[in-house]
């Protein structure tokens, strides 16, 4: 086919294709714009890390909540698990790993206990995949019981009380852990540079590696991607163990920031992942969605929810708008799809008598 | 027989359909003959769905206009501004895709949203729902349990259901959209002598095929759409083969690809004692071992539950239960995985293309590349140009007709999304290629694309195997031909030995046919 016969059946620009493409951002800028004027010093620097500091958090575990959608699962244990592995860790600074059966105790250094922790995060996240590929259980059953089973861990862990003072003690070796919640580097919060750190690798990952076609492959059609030659329960797992690391993450770094592991963070967590999800362009069936869309809902939901607090509005209110900016968002994004479609088609029967008339 | 307007069920006027950006019909007359089949023939994209679906009440047309004739003679204009409209003046459709519902049974399938009733009008009557549904069943032949759960039945059954939901409503005309394409040439026998039946008793039928040599069989009338206009219509005893193939298409069928024969070299490939157990006794396949050949094309042809998918499947490693031994170039296949079975040089092209051979909402070129990444990457990363290069390639070779390969794969007719499936397999550097019913719901000029494309593949010495239902294109395309009976081989025939006749008996050994045409 001639090139230029490819610029003349080119589907048509067209502006309003756009601004419905670019909604989230568009919708982002929108939100940021309403509250600088109605909320007082919202545009002060102060303000702005709170609300990055906030955004951040939901950005992580929302990173990992995309891969599992966007592979056609869903992973309804990532507040738990979060919840868990703050717990753990928490435990492994205060009271250290008890080994009865020799009769020690054993302290971790800080980074040691953030590897440990991350690990059996993965671990978790494992263990939904093979309920979910191995044993045939549907994810959101298989999460749902992960969930349950490890907000019961963490309570189990201290008895249903909290861990204080996580700052260790320095003739243990296991000091500096607030660091990871409440450092900063160059004037940004060290949680920050991890979320911008992670979403430009998982976009990469996404967009430029076999690996990440793979994902919306196994999300978009199952049965062709197995007759593909792609390994389908290697790929769904290795979503719920990376959803697994980001949650375990999230799990860390709240418990440094409150310097204290608590057994019930991390309580609906996985909600607002989803939401940021879905808020971002993904479909809640698999096969479609992107990292920076997820980082733009996740975005829009810590502004709305740090504006709404700065207003004065009632929390009951915040809740209640989350949910219809939830709903709107995906009825927008089914306009959309159809919108795009109906493009498609056209530019598709240009060129089909276009070629008519060559052949 | 007259002509005379007496005779006429239902007229289409001067119809023009308009969607944003394309015209599917213009300035299109149709006329249905009471008691007559009514034929209606064109390539993909020639309008004959749009047609269809403005005559059944799925679409309204953007002028013109449709006229019912009552028995009396008397005209009357009418509109349908739905199905149910349409069902109400008694015009029913058979859809060519499936509408079932695979968790409910027959019985409730055909009965939706026409459940019979007791005790006013709550408590659905299931005993009288499976006693009628039996009744319709054994008219169109099959034998089917009411209460099987239509997830249970081969896909030839569920047409059949398909066919049964309108055969309730006892409709004054019948539009079957490509109602064969499922079937054996047994369960056709039996379709066609419903239609003789239903023509008895007045029923106008249109019917909607690509299978031209059934058009020729039963047709009475024929009109040729191509290019969303009408070409031509008239008896279909006053016309050719080849003049309705030169309509439907305005290019010479002459052009038309028909098989050759090719030089084989070594053996390629080799099966010995596949063997696959059915769920509650018996096997879907047993002990059935052949061999193909560089450059040899081998069709496999069988009935419904011959086990000709599952041979194909299992030959690629998805079903667990299967055993036997599979050789690719000598090098054991059946211990590897399906992914590694690709990478050794087996691909399959599914039958059905929609649900297992294609991402619906991936552009053309992902589609395409699915199956072969790894050829282009480098490190972590995939090269974006190599790849558009290889994909411009392919969609060139198979030439599909497509503005762009970012285009999205939905916006794709049947046969170019098939050619997208082929493309697929091909850009991972097979040496044998496995293909389930290839020219399946598709046009005349691309079926004779992908035939085209068989016979390169066999003159540049790769293997394949190919299944059909269709008995002419088995019997034209192969060098070799098996016949799969019951999970069993009962039939090899080389090309110059074989006989439609030899082929057909084949394949029905073992069956003990008992129903009789």
């Amino acid at each position: 086919m001639s090139t230029e016969m490819k610029r003349r059946t080119d589907p048509k620009f067209s502006v309003g294709m756009l601004i419905l493409k670019l909604r989230t951002l568009i919708a982002l800028f929108a939100v940021l714009l309403v509250f600088s004027f109605i909320a007082p010093n919202f545009l002060s620097m102060a303000n702005i890390i709170a609300m990055l500091k906030h955004s951040a958090i939901w950005a992580i575990i929302a990173i990992g909540m995309t891969f599992v959608i966007v592979g056609g699962g869903i992973d309804l244990s990532v507040g738990s698990i979060a919840g868990l592995c703050g717990m753990l860790a928490g435990g492994l600074i205060v009271e250290g790993l008890r080994l009865p059966v020799f009769g020690i105790v054993v302290y971790f250094h800080t980074p040691m206990i953030i590897l440990l922790v991350l690990l059996i995060g993965v671990l978790l996240g494992a263990v939904s995949g093979l309920f979910v590929t191995k044993l045939g259980v549907a994810p959101f059953i298989a999460t749902l019981g992960m969930m349950y089973m490890a907000r019961g861990l963490a309570m189990l862990r201290s008895g249903g009380k909290t861990f204080p003072n996580l700052i260790g003690k320095a003739e243990l070796g296991n000091t500096g852990f607030p660091f990871l919640g409440a450092g900063t580097i160059l004037g940004i919060p060290l949680l920050v540079w991890l979320a911008i750190i992670l979403a430009v690798i998982t976009a990469y990952v996404m967009k430029k590696t076999p690996s990440g076609r793979h994902v919306y492959a196994v999300g978009g059609n199952e049965d062709a991607a197995v007759l593909s030659g792609i390994r389908v329960n290697r790929v769904k797992t290795a979503t719920y163990m990376f959803s697994g690391f980001t949650a375990a993450l999230v799990g860390l770094i709240l418990a440094s920031q409150l310097v204290a592991s608590h057994p019930a963070t991390g309580d609906t967590f996985e909600l607002t992942a989803i939401a940021a999800v879905v808020l971002g362009g993904t479909s809640l069936s698999g096969g479609r969605g992107t990292i920076s869309g997820s980082i733009v809902g996740a975005l829009i939901l810590g502004v709305l929810n740090d504006g709404l607090v700065m207003v004065g509005v009632s929390s009951f209110w915040q809740t209640t708008i989350k949910g219809m900016v939830v709903v709107l968002a995906v009825i927008i994004d089914q306009y959309q799809l159809k919108k795009q479609n109906e493009a498609a088609l056209k530019g598709q029967t240009k060129s089909d008598s276009l070629s008519d008339a060559v052949a | 027989m007259s002509d005379g307007t007496a005779d006429l069920a239902m007229e289409a006027r001067d119809i023009t359909k308009v969607f944003p950006g394309t015209t599917a019909l213009q300035n299109v007359e149709f006329r249905i003959y009471r008691g007559k089949i009514n034929v209606l023939v064109g390539e993909n994209g020639a309008g004959k769905s749009t047609l269809m679906k403005i005559i059944a009440g799925i679409e309204q047309p953007t002028a013109g206009s449709l006229h019912m004739y009552k028995e009396n003679g008397e005209v009357e204009e009418v509109s349908f501004s739905s199905t149910r409209e349409a069902a109400k003046k008694g015009i029913g459709i058979v859809h060519q895709e499936l509408n079932l519902f695979s968790d409910l049974d027959v019985a409730e399938n055909i009965f939706m949203n026409k459940e019979l009733k007791k005790y006013g009008s709550v408590h659905i009557d299931h005993h009288a729902q499976a006693e009628r549904a039996r009744e319709v069943l054994k008219r169109l032949g099959q034998d089917i349990n009411p209460s099987t759960l239509v997830r249970d039945l081969r896909l030839g059954q569920q047409q059949i259901v398909e066919i049964a939901k309108t055969m309730i409503d006892e409709p004054k005309i019948l539009i079957m959209d490509e109602p064969t394409s499922s079937l054996s040439v047994q369960e056709v026998r039996v379709l066609f002598k419903v239609i003789q039946e239903l023509k008895q008793q007045g029923v106008a039928i249109v019917y909607i095929s690509h299978r031209l040599e059934e058009v020729k069989e039963i047709g009475d009338y024929i009109t040729i759409l191509r290019d969303a206009k009408l070409i031509d219509c008239c008896r279909v005893a006053g016309i050719e083969m080849s003049e309705i193939i030169q309509k439907m298409v305005g290019r010479d069928p002459k052009k038309f690809f028909s098989g050759q024969a090719h030089d084989t070299g070594k053996e390629l490939l080799r099966v010995e004692g596949m063997t696959l157990p059915r769920f509650g006794g018996g096997f879907t396949l047993e002990n059935v071992s052949f061999t193909v050949r560089e450059g040899e094309i081998l069709g496999i042809y069988g009935l419904m539950g011959a086990g000709r998918t599952e041979l194909l499947e299992s030959m690629m490693g998805i079903c667990d239960k299967a055993e036997g031994k599979v050789w690719l170039e000598k090098e054991r296949l059946d211990k590897l995985d399906t992914k590694q079975r690709i990478q050794k040089g087996l691909v399959l092209i599914p039958e059905e293309r929609q649900r297992e051979g294609l991402f619906l909402n991936l552009s053309v070129g992902k589609n395409l590349s699915m199956a072969s990444i790894i050829r282009y990457v480098k490190g972590f990363h995939i090269i974006k140009r190599l790849e558009d290069n290889l994909v411009s390639e392919m969609v060139e070779e198979m030439a599909i007709k497509v503005a762009s390969p970012h285009i999205s794969i939905n916006a794709l007719s049947g046969g170019n999304q098939q050619k997208v499936v082929i493309g697929k397999g091909l850009l991972t550097k097979p040496k044998v290629l496995l293909m389930d019913e290839p020219t399946r719901g598709i046009d005349v000029g691309a079926k004779s694309d992908v035939f085209e494309i068989m016979s390169n593949l066999a003159r540049d010495k790769f293997g394949v195997v190919f299944v059909s239902s269709e008995l002419e294109e088995i019997f034209s395309m192969s060098d070799r031909i098996l016949v799969l009976s019951k999970g069993n081989i009962t039939g090899e025939f080389d090309r110059s030995e074989a006989t439609e006749e030899k082929i057909r008996k084949a394949s029905e050994i073992g069956h003990g046919i008992t129903v009789k045409a």
